[in-house]
């Protein structure tokens, strides 16, 4: 008996602020104006997408004391545009990435109820933690949380949100003017919450919404990371998109699964994807590899480097050998704003190995930046794209994908219009929206109120 | 704001719930039933705009409404539970093109940097039509809800204990203002440069750091969110006594005020002129509102006695800080007239019930005043700014 054929989830990340995002291109345009959100959204909705995807970073970057100005800067409110979005769109799904440190659970709870409300069941909340800080100098409360408590936090703040959420069964609203109720419940809403980060309590003021609670997405990689996940997320936003990769990372977090009750079908995997595409392969590798040097200039290849070395490298050519002098390993670092400074946990070790692959190969530093960083997860014709996609899907490398365009916002276009049609062809994507809301494209339970303890490890 | 001819009149609705009457929910044109679905409030905003009203203020709160000032009820008879405000309007600013939106933000218990961006991102979802409405919050029940700080109860707003905390809260939405503007003008209209050339996407000596250090925060910036289209989107709030008209004179581009004859509204309007003068913003355009609690039907006696109904429904007569009017659009036309000529240039309307009333306002008062030719006969302006008169202004941050 062969396994059935499992259907690919797909959904659609709008371009963001870093160099993925190519700015450059006569063909990119405004990231901030809410016709570009509305081109992206449009577009996702007519492939059938899951859902579209906004990430979150409030702070402007900055680099050597000064704001980043390579990448694309600045970005719109997130709840703000979703909620804008959910009047051009009518099935999409709508994920927010919203911090759980530089927030509170009332509010937060409250927006993605009412986003909720506002879509018909859309919204999806991908809880993200920071502790810097630096972002902090933006906020009333300053950078108070120590490193290691941003996953406790979050944790928390999540739990707190779904009492919140559950707090509301969803048949309190009777509103019958013969009899003059308005509520059946006089204690509707009510909750408290005591814990160590927060200490709440009262009445929560959003009636359920038609999800019950948003879908969770969880982003991190770390060993806490995963847990959390396994724990208390519905999906999983993941960097593994390699074959390998994948399907390890795949095998670790649903094996993780049991342990919280949970069924392998209750967390969805779902790396980001990048794609370039070709009328035949060798044109699509071409094309790769003119948007990778697009995407890494000279400049950025310099400050690329300086996320290694951490010092001040402008006086380098781009275009010459890296530098000899090593990386100064202070606990002060040159760029703030950035996780992925933190993915380089030996900096001497990798700078070896770096100059090690720049000699043998003969690469400049711009050479080896476009080398080692990341290069587009699908490169080829719509065909091979669509059959590598269906072949990760089917060997439990991920359950589907989110696709990050270069191009803002026309960079989805061409893969609806031509990776789609040829998925939905081999059955492996739906040709149209079977239900309403989120939870029914991704194949998700509808939470029961009051089953917030469910998920307690046992 | 001289003028030779006369000033012509501002108009907005207030939205909250099925309308300011706790009984409107049982009318059957409140659709009681649909109160937290999109639709409800599209149709709302889209019949303002039917009547070419300047803008739509939507209430809100961080707390169940509640029939005391500053503790909660345990009623079931009236509207309870909203939707937060921001995101209504959000939501419904692609399906409109002229109207402004408004919502309430609460200072009290909010970021002003999260505040800032999703007002800014508002103006660029609307293309220039955002506003908001700034609000503390007193009840302690509120403050629980953030645990954040505690809220000594309040129990008598006239005690001076009371009126020294109310006065730190109005203090404290004024830095809250203040950053929120700051923000806005934290990036020059002209620092994304996509300059290919230098590879710069911005120019970072036109990102600028706002550096605001007062006794309660202090926030840093810039803004994650670029200048809106309205360089600085309207700043609103409604206003009772001496200590937030002096919020209305420093920092807002509209007060709302609650007088209830002409006699009281000339002496809140040369009180907040006063103030205006002392904050150095003699010059600036500044609209005073008067807010009005309307019961509208062309027949005088059916207004009275929906009135009479819906205060035997609720079991109390309504009462609120806002002058109530009950009559025909020709009366309230001239009711309009004589509160503007002590010196108020707009009025926001709450309607009693919206589905009645808010049509009533659309359909019967705005004719009325096009008739007298106190209103527009169409939208003269794309932003909500041009609507008001008021420019868009200069970024002070800017060289």
């Amino acid at each position: 008996m062969t396994k059935p054929l499992k259907q690919i989830h797909l959904a659609a990340h709008f371009p963001g602020v870093n160099n993925t995002t190519v700015w450059s291109d006569p063909e990119a345009g405004s990231h901030i104006e809410f016709s570009s959100f509305a081109h992206f959204a449009r577009t996702a909705e007519r492939a059938k997408f899951d859902f579209l995807f906004l990430a979150e970073g409030l702070r402007l970057r900055e680099q050597g004391g000064q704001i980043y100005d390579l990448d694309v800067v600045g970005r719109p409110d997130t709840f703000t545009v979703l909620a804008a979005l959910a009047a051009v769109t009518d099935r999409l799904g709508l994920t927010g990435t919203i911090n759980s440190t530089f927030n509170e659970p009332y509010e937060v709870a409250r927006q993605f109820a009412s986003l909720d409300h506002l879509s018909g069941g859309r919204s999806a909340w991908n809880v993200v933690t920071s502790w810097d800080a630096f972002t902090g100098e933006n906020f009333r409360r300053g950078g108070f949380l120590p490193q290691h408590e941003r996953y406790s936090r979050a944790r928390e703040f999540l739990g707190t949100a779904n009492e919140l959420f559950d707090s509301w069964r969803g048949d309190e609203i009777v509103a019958d003017p013969d009899t003059g109720t308005f509520l059946a419940d006089a204690k509707a809403g009510a909750f408290v919450h005591q814990g160590q980060h927060f200490d709440i309590h009262g009445r929560f003021d959003v009636p359920r919404s038609p999800q019950g609670r948003p879908v969770i997405f969880q982003a991190g990689d770390s060993e806490e990371g995963r847990e959390f996940a396994a724990a208390d997320a519905d999906a999983i936003f993941s960097r593994h998109a390699t074959l390998e990769e994948g399907r390890d990372f795949y095998r670790d977090v649903k094996r993780r699964l049991a342990k919280y009750g949970r069924g392998p079908d209750e967390l969805l995997i779902l790396p980001a994807a990048t794609f370039v595409l070709g009328d035949t392969d060798a044109d699509a590798e071409e094309r790769a590899r003119e948007v990778r040097r697009q995407q890494v200039s000279g400049a950025t290849a310099l400050k690329h480097l300086e996320f290694v070395w951490n010092r001040d490298l402008s006086s380098y050519d781009p275009e010459g050998p890296l530098p000899g002098v090593d990386p100064d390993v202070s606990e002060e670092h040159i760029a703030r704003g950035r996780a992925q400074v933190r993915m380089y946990r030996d900096p001497l070790a990798t700078a070896r190995e770096w100059r090690e692959r720049a000699a043998a190969n003969n690469w400049s530093i711009r050479d080896l930046v476009i080398h080692t960083g990341n290069r587009q997860t699908f490169v080829g014709t719509p065909a091979s794209v669509a059959r590598t996609i269906n072949d990760f899907v089917q060997a439990d490398a991920s359950d589907g994908f989110i696709l990050v365009p270069h191009i803002t916002p026309g960079g989805l276009d061409e893969f609806a219009d031509t990776v789609v049609p040829i998925l939905q062809e081999q059955g492996v994507f739906r040709a149209d929206y079977e239900g309403t809301t989120l939870r029914d494209h991704l194949g998700l339970a509808h939470p029961d109120a009051g089953s917030a303890d469910r998920r307690e490890a046992s | 704001m001289s003028s030779t001819s006369p000033a012509p009149l501002h108009l907005a609705v207030a939205l909250d719930g099925t309308g300011w009457h706790p009984a409107s929910w049982r009318e059957p044109s409140a659709r009681a039933r649909d109160l937290f679905t999109a639709g409800h409030w599209a149709d709302l905003v889209a019949e303002a705009e039917r009547g070419l009203l300047d803008f739509v203020t939507l209430e809100d709160g961080l707390g169940l409404q509640s029939s005391r000032l500053l503790a909660p009820d345990d009623r079931t008879d009236q509207v309870r539970g909203r939707l937060d405000a921001v995101l209504v309007a959000a939501r419904v600013a692609p399906l409109t093109r002229h109207i402004g939106l408004v919502p309430t933000v609460i200072a009290t218990h909010t970021e002003p940097f999260h505040i800032s961006k999703a007002v800014a991102t508002l103006d660029y979802v609307s293309t220039g039509r955002a506003g908001l409405r700034v609000k503390i919050s007193a009840r302690p029940d509120e403050a629980a809800h953030f645990g954040r700080r505690t809220a000594p109860a309040i129990d008598d707003y006239e005690s001076p204990e009371s009126q020294e905390r109310v006065a730190e809260l109005f203090d404290e939405a004024a830095d809250h203002v203040e950053v929120v503007r700051r923000l806005w003008d934290s990036w020059e209209d002209d620092a994304e440069i996509r300059d290919a050339a230098t590879g710069r996407f911005v120019d970072r000596d036109k990102l600028h750091y706002i550096d605001f250090q007062g006794p309660r925060f202090s926030v840093k910036g810039p803004s994650i969110t670029p200048r809106p289209p309205q360089g600085q989107p309207l700043v609103t709030a409604l206003a009772h006594a001496t200590v937030p008209y002096r919020l209305v004179a420093w920092q807002t581009d509209v007060g709302y005020v609650t007088p209830h004859d002409t006699g009281q509204a000339r002496a809140i309007v040369a009180e907040i002129r006063a103030e205006q003068e002392r904050a150095g913003r003699a010059a600036e355009p500044l609209h005073v509102f008067a807010d009005l609690v309307v019961f509208l039907d062309d027949d005088p006696a059916r207004a009275a006695a929906r009135r009479d109904r819906l205060d035997e429904r609720a079991g109390q007569p309504y009462t609120s800080d806002a002058r109530i009017f009950t009559g025909s659009p020709v009366q309230l036309a001239d009711l309009i007239e004589e509160f503007a000529s002590a010196g108020l240039t707009g009025f926001r309307l709450r309607p009693a019930v919206h589905g009645h009333d808010l049509p009533a306002i659309t359909r019967g008062l705005v004719p009325e005043l096009q008739r007298r030719g106190v209103f527009r006969r169409a939208y003269e302006a794309d932003t909500l700014r041009g609507l008001l008169g008021l420019s868009r202004p200069a970024n002070r941050y800017a060289a």
